[in-house]
């Protein structure tokens, strides 16, 4: 049966909307505009409340360095601001739609509720190193503010922090502010043919110690990176994505390649199709494949991401790439049937990471924990953070784990 | 002065201080343990001189497990605890209260591991911020965050207070630069926070904990990222006739598009001191300066700062100093590195900390000087005015009490200014005991109450820095 979704307009009748909720005792679930709705557990609600209606930025003066807009505003419409300006969010938002195969809008709020960060995480940090300032309506009803508009903030416990990557089971968000950054003039990528994931991996971790500040470094074996390539290869490739200014752009090329062992087959893909590239990475796209075969997404040291996957290949059959220098490893496993969590988060555990269930079918995820579950001693305080943010445990019932 | 108010001792506590001492001699070797009175007093405050208070004992432990042992005896028998690295905290996030024992982290000194194909080192939480980077120069890296306190400031400080300093504007402040922590909980239990592995799933513990002035746990280790050093870096040292012109000119620069690594401000009185202090060759006919630093290869310096010029020449600045070597270089950064010795030398100060929208620095600045006219101080600004985090340095005389709470006043009045226009009370340096009676003029009470619920998610019993950051009126309240 269809929930009823409640659309609050602004702030106040969300609030009140909660409030009542409260009383009556209405589970509800959290949503934006649904994109990133097939991630996490199945929740447990009664209705469901939405972002959608409140909609539009609120204040963004370029110079600053900031903008704020309401929860439910689009990121197209934020994105179209940025680029005007030639500014951007420089953890860049992924977009997980084609991997599901749906075509839904994100909004803001899901964005920094989901805390997913594309390429240039490894370098400029993740959606909660952008968040600046969030307002949000807690379990009780209450309007909350914190953080700001300011990029220095120690004014008191920093909830914007918790906010980012709740997954919407602490409160429901009504605003929020991001630092937004220049875009870089221009970028170009080098790929490195004919590489294996573990050569790729030192590659990787040579390039990024240098001062040539590479701001994508991904690896794929040689399946998926025709897929990347539009092409046919060989063998694996590895890129390297620079960004900056036009005139010393080149320079800092000359200064990664420098660094690589001497012999390697270096192929400079230029800005638009590195554009292109990048967007394929940070969105999954080799792995949006119209079906339901489960995928992972698995974070490591980077140096782990390797050994992670071949370990797992030898017992699983399936593809991998990699992304973050190769520390977030995303795994497609062939079997439809099984996500085969048992055998995934035991290798990956070995290797001091985690690993979520980002795609599965229906019964696949209801018998899966989509994320890892938490040792004992962090479990317990997940659960009384929880308790002090929404107290009746209204939000999101079973989104982060089947007790929170 | 005496304006901050301290909580009344518990007298329950105080009365039963020598089977406190005796139970904290028994978990740990009589090194690890100061009872004596003497021996108390170069903890009884931090940078935040005008208070102190002594504490019951101090405990400087050398392992976690030892850390765990103190703090599950102190949440026991419900004694207060107050976390304490180097002592630097200029806002008194680490001055003691007479009932409480003082756990400190400064024998905790070893460098654990650093992986240079990972780029993080781990840490312990009483290596000095500035030993960190040490240790990897020779390798070609550095850990970012640099508050002007490198040299003594503990990582653990850091954390607890989320520091920054001049290079943030490009690499982000501690919360940016951590990964993970080992974290000793209020009751001794012993956990694993994040790590070599970016975002761990679950509510983001790691950046609750930065910034929580020591409310939330004992640091004991740190994961911090390590970033490789650029290839070179240079200032360029620009003078202007008019403060505000200098802070329209800064605003202009980040809206271009560039983003250097740092933007440093100083005033007329500010540069003054330095000048004399430091003899570092600045413009003394400006009423501004601004150090602006840019980093990489030659190709790349030269490709930004003449775009950084040219936006400065459009706002008439009156000098151009740009550095042709790392000893010109140096000589640019050493008055502005003094500026707090230098201030020091020439009275006593108060170093405010409010962070504004970058757009309102030149209205803040204005303002400020008003204020401080008002009750009849002088007053130097240093700041990172890329981030629009200000440092309005009161000058004042200690000694005369009446003229010391002028100053506390006129720095109040500035704060309330920064939060009108949109900014907070902090940028780096912390809430503390000094900040706490104002956070009610940044956040409503029901803001509060939820940042105080959260906190005792963590510290159930309120034993940890229990009397910091929150209205006292508030945290003393029993229901939240
Ligand atoms: C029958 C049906 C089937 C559908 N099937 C799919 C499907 O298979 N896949 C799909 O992607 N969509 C699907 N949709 C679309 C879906 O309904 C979304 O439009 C929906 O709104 C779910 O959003 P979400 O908030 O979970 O996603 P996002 O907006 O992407 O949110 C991500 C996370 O952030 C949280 N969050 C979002 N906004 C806030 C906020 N303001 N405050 C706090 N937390 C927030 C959410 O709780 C969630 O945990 C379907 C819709 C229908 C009617
Ligand atoms: C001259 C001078 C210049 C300064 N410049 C800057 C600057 O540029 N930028 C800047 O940000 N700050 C600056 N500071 C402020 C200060 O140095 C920082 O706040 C610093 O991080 C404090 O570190 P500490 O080791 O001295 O910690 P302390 O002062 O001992 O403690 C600071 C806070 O952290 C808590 N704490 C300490 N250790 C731990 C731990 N292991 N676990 C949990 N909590 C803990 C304490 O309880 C306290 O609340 C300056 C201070 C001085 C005196």
């Amino acid at each position: 049966m269809a929930l009823k979704i409640l659309k609050p307009a602004d702030e106040l009748e969300a609030a009140q909307l909660i409030t009542n909720a409260r009383s009556e005792g209405t589970r509800l679930e959290i949503r934006g505009n649904g994109t990133k709705r097939d991630i996490g557990n199945a929740v447990s609600a009664d209705k469901i409340i939405s972002a959608s209606a409140m909609s539009g930025i609120t204040q963004y003066d370029p110079a600053e360095l900031v903008m704020v807009a309401k929860a439910g505003t689009l990121l197209s419409e934020i994105d179209k601001a940025l680029a005007k300006n030639k500014q951007m969010h420089v953890f860049e938002p992924a977009n997980y739609g084609k991997l599901f195969g749906t075509n839904g809008k994100q909004t803001i709020g899901g964005i920094a509720a989901s805390n997913m960060s594309g390429p240039r995480r490894y370098v400029a940090g993740a959606a909660r190193d952008s968040l600046l300032g969030v307002r949000f309506v807690n379990g009780s009803g209450e309007i909350i503010k914190n953080g700001g508009q300011v990029m220095k903030n120690v004014t008191g416990l920093d909830l914007v922090k918790l906010m980012g990557g709740s997954w919407g089971t602490l409160g429901f968000l009504t605003e929020v502010s991001f630092k937004v950054l220049p875009r870089p003039e221009t970028q170009i990528t080098l790929a490195i043919h004919n590489v294996s994931d573990a050569e790729g991996a030192q590659l990787m971790a040579t390039a990024m110690a240098t001062s040539a500040d590479v701001t994508g470094a991904s690896h794929a074996p040689a399946d998926i990176a025709s897929q990347l390539m539009n092409a046919p290869v060989k063998g694996g490739i590895t890129f390297m994505r620079l960004e900056g200014l036009k005139e010393t752009i080149g320079v800092r090329c000359d200064r990664v390649i420098a660094s690589l062992p001497k012999g390697l087959n270096i192929q400079e893909i230029d800005a638009r199709a590195s554009l292109a590239l990048w967007k394929m990475i940070r969105d999954v796209l080799p792995f949006a494949d119209q079906d339901q075969r489960p995928v992972w997404r698995i974070s490591v040291a980077p140096m782990s991401g390797y050994k992670v996957a071949a370990a797992i290949l030898n017992k699983l059959e399936g593809q991998v790439f990699y992304d973050w220098q190769g520390g977030l490893v995303w795994l497609r496993l062939d079997d439809v049937s099984n996500a085969n969590a048992q055998i995934v988060r035991n290798i990956v555990k070995d290797h001091g990471g985690y690993a979520t269930l980002i795609r599965a079918s229906e019964p696949v995820r209801a018998s899966t924990a989509v994320f890892q579950p938490e040792i004992a001693p962090l479990a317990a305080l997940s659960e009384r953070i929880k308790m002090a943010m929404d107290p009746s445990g209204l939000f999101n019932v079973g989104r982060m784990s089947p007790d929170v | 002065m005496t304006t901050i108010e301290f909580l009344k001792p518990d007298a329950n506590i105080t009365g039963r201080r020598n089977a406190i001492v005796e139970g904290l001699y028994n978990l740990l070797p009589d090194e690890c343990v100061i009872s004596d009175e003497r021996e108390l007093v170069p903890f009884e405050t931090d940078a935040f001189t005008a208070y102190r208070r002594l504490p019951l004992a101090v405990v400087l432990p050398y392992t976690t497990q030892q850390v765990a042992d103190v703090l599950k005896y102190c949440s026991t028998n419900k004694i207060p605890v107050v976390p304490r690295g180097a002592g630097t905290s200029l806002a008194g996030g680490a001055i003691p209260q007479e009932d409480a024992v003082v756990i400190g982290v400064s024998r905790m000194t070893r460098m654990i591991d650093v992986d240079y194909d990972n780029r993080t080192a781990v840490v312990e939480a009483g290596v000095t911020n500035l030993s960190i980077s040490e240790a990897v120069s020779k390798d070609g890296f550095f850990y970012a965050p640099d508050p002007s306190s490198q040299l003594a400031c503990t990582i653990g400080g850091n954390i607890g207070m989320n520091s920054g300093g001049a290079h943030c504007l490009k690499y982000g402040v501690t919360t940016n630069n951590l990964v993970g922590v080992k974290l000793v909980m209020f009751d001794g239990t012993i956990v694993d926070i994040g790590g070599q592995a970016l975002d761990a799933p679950g509510y983001d513990l790691l950046g609750l904990l930065c910034g929580s002035e020591g409310q939330l746990g004992i640091v004991t280790e740190a994961t911090v990222r390590l970033i490789a050093k650029p290839e070179g870096a240079r200032p360029v040292l620009f003078g202007f006739d008019d403060a505000e012109v200098a802070g329209a000119c800064v605003t202009d620069i980040i809206g271009s598009g560039i983003i250097p690594v740092a933007i440093e401000f100083m005033d007329k009185p500010a540069i003054d001191i330095c000048e004399s202090f430091a003899g570092a060759g600045y413009p003394m006919d400006v009423e501004a300066l601004l150090i602006i630093e840019v980093e990489g290869s030659d190709e790349e310096m030269d490709a930004m700062l003449k775009k950084i010029i040219k936006i400065a020449q459009k706002h008439n600045v009156k000098n151009i100093k740009e550095s042709q070597s790392a000893t010109e270089a140096a000589q640019i950064w050493k008055g502005r590195k003094s500026a707090f010795g230098a201030t020091g030398r020439i009275a006593d100060y108060i170093c405010m900390d409010g962070t504004v929208p970058l757009g309102k620095l030149s209205y803040v600045l204005r303002e400020t000087y008003k204020i401080i006219e008002q009750y009849g101080l002088r007053v130097a600004n240093v700041f990172h005015a890329g981030d629009g985090n200000m440092h309005p340095l009161i000058l004042h005389n200690a000694n005369d009490p009446k003229e010391a709470q002028a100053a506390e006043d006129a720095g109040m009045d500035i704060l309330r200014l920064c939060v009108d226009v949109g900014g907070c009370l902090t940028g780096e340096h912390g809430v503390g005991i000094e900040k706490r009676d104002l956070m009610l003029h940044q956040f409503a009470e029901i803001d509060l109450n939820q940042q105080m619920r959260v906190r005792a998610a963590f510290d159930p019993d309120w034993i940890l820095n229990p009397s910091k950051v929150f209205p006292l009126t508030l945290s003393q309240r029993k229901a939240i």
